[in-house]
C-alpha cells in the first residue's frame, strides 16, 4: 500500500483547500492536495456572480467599509453567526481580493462617467469618479446595504480558482486527483492524516500529516434538486461524522438559491437580479415589490425563496411538465450588457433551455443551493474534537454564515478563511511534534479494507441509486424551504429506514478499478446520516430563523434558540446526538430586527447578549 | 414515445488484465431534454453499472466530461440528443491517457502543461495587501478574461492533428492560449525572450500545423487562430532577435 507523508494535507482542492495550501508551501511546508477531480474543475469553478469586499471603490459602493459588511453578514446570518469571525472576515476580504488581484483575476473595473443601470425593472443613472477609474469595481447582490460583489463577468469562481491553481502550480504542491478520502486517521486525540481510496485503481493507500483540512465543499446532493455539481457529496463532512467527535455545526442551516433553472437547477447567478433582473408570475407580472417594499427581488435569498415558493403555492406559479416555475425576466438589461456581464447566463440558456435570455424569460424556482451547516471550527479553523485537524470553505462551520449565507459571501469566505485557517496551520506546525502512531494507522486502514469487503461481498438486494433516490426525495419534500413537525418527522422516520435499509446494499458490478457503483455504494450510508443530522436538527429546533423557517413555529425565538446545533454520531446510533452553544462569544451587534416581513421576535432575555445589565 | 437511440460505447478497463477494448450497445427511449449527462447516468444506473464516464457541473462549466461523440471532440453535458441522430457513437478523447471506458486523465495532463508554460504571474514587485490595488483600464480586464475562459476540457488538444502524433509532447492550444494570456497581462512582467525559450519550439508554436481543429471545436469559443496567428508574429520576431542577439554576442 502506498503511503503518503506531509506537513500539511488538504483534503480537497477548491479555492479553500489550495488557498491554504499555497500559504503553507510559499512558507516552506510540504503539502499535498487531494481532490475527486482536477484542481480546477472543483465546484468553486461553477460560481458565476462575485465575491463581496468592502473596497467601496464603485459609485453605489461608496462609503461602504468593513463594518457596513460585517452588519450586513451579521444581519443576513439572522444573529445566527459568530460575531468574531464574521468580523475577522469583513476586515480581511479587502485584503484577500486585492491579493487575488496581484495573483492575475481579472477583475472587472470602475469605468468613469456617466452609466445607467436597472433597478425592479426600472432604470436609473449613476456616475463613476473619474479619480476611481481602473479600480476594482462591483456589483449590488441581495441583502447588501451597499453595492460591494467584486467579479469578473459571470465566471468570478472560475477565474478565482484558476489563479489559485496557479499559484499552487507555482510552489509546486501536488494535487493528487482522483482520490478520495475515506475516514480520517486518530487516536481519539491527534488527527494524524486519512485513509483514500485511488478512484483510478481502487487501491487504497494512507496519507499522514501533521495537520489535516478538510475542504471538501458543500453537500448539496442530499438533496434531489439542488444547484451543486455531481460531486458535492459531502465526503468531509461523513469522514468528520464518523470520528464520533468531531460535530457539524448548524447541520439543519440550508440555503435554496431563488434562481435555479427548470428543469435541470443549473443555477443563474444572483447578478441577474443585482444587475436589475426581475421576476415575474404567471401573468408576467412582477411581486416581490408587494412582499418586500424595500428590498423587493434583492432581500436575502432565503426571504426571496420564501416568497417565491407563497406565490407558487397562491396558483401564480407557471405551469410544466417539471412542476410549477416563476420568469426570471432580464430582457430590459440588453444585448450588450448580458453578452458582457452575464455571458455564461446566456450561454446556459442557450444551451439547456435553448432560449434566448435577451428576447425570452428564464424558467426558475428556487433550488437547493448551499450548506451553511459542516465541520464546526474555531476561530482560527481549528475542528473541535481533534487536534491537528481543521476546516476551511464551505466544508466548515467557521460560522460567519449563520442560518443564511449572503450571497457573494462564499467565494470571499474561501480565500479569507483559506488565508487565516492556512497562517495558523504554519503556527500550530510550528511548535508540533507528532509521535505518528503506526498501529493506530494500520488498525485504520484495515477497518477500511473490511469495509470495502464486506460491500463487496454482501448479498443484499439493496440497490445504492434507489436508495439514494428515496433520500434525496425525503430530504428535498420534508425538509425544504418551509418546514414543520410533521413533514421532518416523516423525513427522519423515512430515513432511518433508508439508513437500515442501507446496510444491505449489494452491488452488481465487481469489476476492477474504480468501480463507480463500489465508489458510490460505500459512500451512501454516510450521506444518509449526514441527512439524519440535517432533519432531526431541523425537527429539534422549534423556531424560525434565516433559511430555517417552520411554519407550526414562525418566530425567531432568541430566548430559547440563540443556539449552534452541534452534532455527532456515536458508532451504532440510528440518530445523531445533537448538543448546543451559544453561536458567538461577543455580541457587537446585538440581536435586532432583520428588516423583513414583520418583526417577530422572542426576545433574548441574556445580559451578555444583549449588554443590558 | 420518444425515439429510440442506440448508444455505441467503448469499453476498456485497463486495470483488468481480462479486458480487451471493444464497443458495447445500449439502448435508451430518447425523453424530452435528454442531455448525454442524463443518458450515460441512465445506462449506468439501470444497465451496467460498470460503465466509467466523468461528470461534475453537468452545466458546461468545469470541463470535466469532454469526449468524442460522434466523431467529434464535446462536452456530454450540454450534448442534446434531440441534435443527435438516432445512433450515437461515444469514445474517450484520444491524446489523454484512459482510465477506463470514456474517462481519461485529463488532468494530469493540463498540470503538466501548466507547469510547462509557467502558468503563473511572474512578478518581483512585493505585495502589500493592504495598499490599493493597481489600476487597470476595464477594457483590457476584459480581453484578459476572455482568454481566461479556458475550462482546460481538452477537447483542442484531441482534435489537434500534430497532438494526436506525438502526444506527449506538443503543447497544444490551449498551452498557447495561456501564453497569449499571460502575454496580454501587465502583471506579468516575463519579456517576449522568456515567453519565447517556453513556446518557441516545434513542440511548442512552430510545430503547429495552423489547420485549426482546435478553434473549430473548442465549446467556450475561445480565438485561439487568433492566439496562435499572434504568437507566431511576435514570437517568430523574437526568434529572428534571438538568433542575431546570439550572432551579435558571439561577434563581441
Ligand atoms: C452554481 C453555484 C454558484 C455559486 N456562485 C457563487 C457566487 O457567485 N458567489 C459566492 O460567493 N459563492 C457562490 N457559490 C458558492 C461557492 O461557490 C462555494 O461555496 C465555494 O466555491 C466552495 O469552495 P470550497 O473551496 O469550500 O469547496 P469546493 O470548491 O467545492 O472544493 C471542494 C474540493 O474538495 C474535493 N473533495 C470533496 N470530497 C473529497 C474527498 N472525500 N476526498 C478528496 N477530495 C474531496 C473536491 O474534489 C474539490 O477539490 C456558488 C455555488 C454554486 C453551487
Ligand atoms: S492549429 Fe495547431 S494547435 Fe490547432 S489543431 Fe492545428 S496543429 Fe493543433
Ligand atoms: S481552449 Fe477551448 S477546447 Fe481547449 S481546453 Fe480550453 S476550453 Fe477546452
Ligand atoms: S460536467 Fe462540467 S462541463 Fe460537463
Amino acid at each position: 500500500m502506498d503511503t503518503f507523508y506531509a506537513d500539511v494535507l488538504c483534503v480537497g482542492a477548491g479555492l479553500a483547500g489550495e488557498r491554504v495550501a499555497v500559504e503553507a508551501a510559499s512558507r516552506g511546508y510540504k503539502v499535498i492536495c487531494l481532490s475527486l477531480v482536477h484542481a480546477k474543475r472543483s465546484h468553486s469553478s461553477a460560481a458565476q456572480g462575485g465575491m463581496q469586499a468592502s473596497l467601496g471603490n464603485c459609485a453605489k459602493g461608496e462609503g461602504d467599509n468593513p463594518d457596513v459588511h460585517f452588519s450586513d453578514t451579521v444581519k443576513g446570518s439572522d444573529w445566527g453567526c459568530d460575531q468574531e469571525v464574521a468580523r475577522l472576515f469583513a476586515e480581511t476580504a479587502p485584503l484577500a481580493v486585492r491579493e487575488m488581484c496581484a495573483w492575475g483575476v481579472p477583475w472587472n473595473r470602475v469605468v468613469p462617467g456617466k452609466s445607467m443601470y436597472y433597478k425592479g425593472g426600472q432604470e436609473f443613472e449613476k456616475f463613476e469618479k473619474q479619480e476611481n477609474e481602473g479600480l476594482i469595481t462591483a456589483r449590488d447582490f441581495g441583502g447588501t446595504a451597499k453595492w460591494r460583489t467584486c467579479y469578473t463577468s459571470d465566471g468570478t469562481g472560475h477565474t478565482l480558482l484558476f489563479t489559485m491553481d496557479y499559484q499552487a502550480t507555482k510552489y509546486g504542491v501536488p494535487v493528487h486527483d482522483r482520490v478520495e478520502a475515506i475516514s480520517l486517521i486518530h487516536d481519539g486525540e491527534n488527527c494524524m492524516g486519512v485513509v483514500a481510496r485511488n478512484l483510478k485503481t481502487g487501491k487504497l493507500c494512507a496519507y499522514i500529516a501533521k495537520a489535516t483540512l478538510i475542504a471538501t465543499g458543500g453537500y448539496g446532493r442530499l438533496f434531489r434538486e439542488t444547484t451543486n455539481a455531481v460531486i458535492c457529496d459531502g465526503s468531509g463532512a461523513i469522514i468528520a461524522l464518523d470520528t464520533g467527535m468531531v460535530p457539524i455545526g448548524n447541520p439543519e442551516a440550508v440555503q435554496f438559491h431563488p434562481t435555479g433553472i427548470v428543469p435541470t437547477n443549473i443555477l443563474v447567478t444572483e447578478g441577474c437580479r443585482g444587475d436589475g433582473g426581475t421576476l415575474l408570475d404567471v401573468n408576467e407580472e412582477r411581486f416581490m415589490h408587494i412582499y418586500e417594499p424595500a428590498k423587493q427581488e434583492l432581500a436575502s435569498r432565503d426571504v426571496v425563496s420564501r416568497w417565491m415558493t407563497h406565490h407558487i403555492r397562491l396558483g401564480k406559479g407557471v405551469k410544466s411538465p417539471y412542476g410549477d416555475h416563476l420568469w426570471l425576466d432580464i430582457r430590459h438589461l440588453g444585448a450588450k450588457h448580458i453578452k458582457t456581464k452575464l455571458r455564461d447566463v446566456e450561454e446556459i440558456c442557450n444551451e439547456f433551455l435553448d432560449r434566448d435570455p435577451i428576447t425570452q424569460l428564464i424558467p426558475v424556482r428556487p433550488a437547493h443551493h448551499y450548506s451553511m451547516g459542516g465541520v464546526r471550527t474555531n476561530k482560527d479553523g481549528a475542528a473541535y474534537g481533534l487536534k491537528g485537524l481543521y476546516a476551511a470553505g464551505e466544508a466548515a462551520c467557521w460560522d460567519m454564515h449563520g442560518f443564511n449565507r449572503l450571497g457573494g459571501n462564499s467565494l470571499a469566505e474561501t480565500v479569507v478563511a483559506g488565508r487565516i485557517v492556512g497562517n495558523k496551520i504554519c503556527e500550530f506546525l510550528e511548535g508540533c511534534s507528532v509521535s505518528l502512531k503506526t498501529d493506530v494507522i494500520d488498525a485504520e486502514v484495515k477497518k477500511q479494507e473490511a469495509r470495502i469487503a464486506a460491500v463487496k461481498a454482501s448479498t443484499g438486494k439493496e440497490n445504492a441509486y434507489e436508495l439514494r433516490n428515496k433520500m434525496q426525495d425525503l430530504t428535498y419534500d420534508n425538509v425544504g424551504i418551509f418546514r414543520n413537525a410533521g413533514d421532518l418527522t416523516k423525513a427522519v422516520e423515512g430515513l432511518q429506514e433508508v439508513y437500515e435499509r442501507s446496510k444491505n446494499i449489494g452491488i452488481r458490478s465487481n469489476s476492477m478499478g474504480g468501480n463507480p457503483e463500489l465508489t458510490f455504494a460505500l459512500k451512501l450510508p454516510g450521506q444518509v446520516r449526514l441527512a439524519l443530522c440535517t432533519a432531526y436538527a431541523a425537527l429539534q429546533r422549534t423556531e424560525s430563523r434565516g433559511a430555517h423557517s417552520r411554519e407550526d413555529f414562525p418566530e425567531r425565538n432568541d430566548r430559547d434558540w440563540l443556539l449552534r446545533t452541534l452534532a455527532t454520531w456515536k458508532e451504532g446510533d440510528t440518530l445523531p446526538t445533537l448538543n448546543y452553544e451559544r453561536p458567538s462569544k461577543v455580541w457587537e451587534l446585538p440581536p435586532g430586527y432583520r428588516g423583513y416581513g414583520e418583526d417577530k421576535r422572542i426576545e433574548c432575555e441574556d445580559p451578555e447578549v444583549t449588554g443590558k445589565k | 414515445m420518444g425515439r429510440q437511440l442506440k448508444f455505441n460505447i467503448f469499453r476498456y478497463n485497463p486495470e483488468d488484465s481480462a479486458s480487451v477494448p471493444h464497443m458495447e450497445t445500449f439502448r435508451l427511449e430518447e425523453t424530452e431534454a435528454m442531455t448525454l449527462f442524463i443518458a450515460l447516468n441512465r445506462i449506468r444506473e439501470e444497465q451496467d453499472p460498470s460503465l466509467m464516464f466523468d461528470f461534475m457541473c453537468r452545466a458546461g462549466i468545469c470541463g470535466q466530461c469532454a469526449m468524442l461523440i460522434n466523431g467529434r471532440p464535446d462536452l456530454a453535458c450540454h450534448t442534446k440528443t434531440k441534435k443527435l441522430p438516432d445512433d450515437i457513437t461515444v469514445l474517450p478523447m484520444p491524446v489523454f491517457k484512459l482510465i477506463g471506458d470514456l474517462s481519461v486523465d485529463t488532468g494530469t495532463w493540463f498540470r503538466d502543461m501548466n507547469t510547462k508554460v509557467e502558468s503563473w504571474i511572474h512578478s518581483d514587485k512585493v505585495l502589500d495587501p493592504a495598499a490599493q490595488e493597481e489600476r487597470m483600464d476595464n477594457v483590457l480586464a476584459d480581453e484578459i478574461y476572455e482568454l481566461e475562459r479556458c475550462i482546460e476540457c481538452g477537447c483542442c488538444v484531441a482534435a489537434c492533428g500534430k497532438a494526436n502524433m506525438i502526444p506527449e509532447k506538443f503543447m497544444g492550444a490551449a498551452a498557447f492560449n495561456r501564453i497569449g494570456r499571460f502575454m496580454l497581462d501587465p502583471r506579468d512582467q516575463r519579456t517576449e525572450n522568456e515567453y519565447f525559450e517556453v513556446v518557441g519550439t516545434d513542440d511548442g508554436i512552430f510545430g503547429c500545423l495552423g489547420l485549426l481543429g482546435c478553434e473549430d471545436v473548442c465549446p467556450k469559443k475561445l480565438p485561439l487562430q487568433d492566439q496562435l496567428g499572434m504568437l507566431r508574429r511576435k514570437l517568430g520576431f523574437s526568434a529572428v532577435q534571438h538568433i542575431f542577439g546570439k550572432v551579435f554576442s558571439s561577434k563581441k
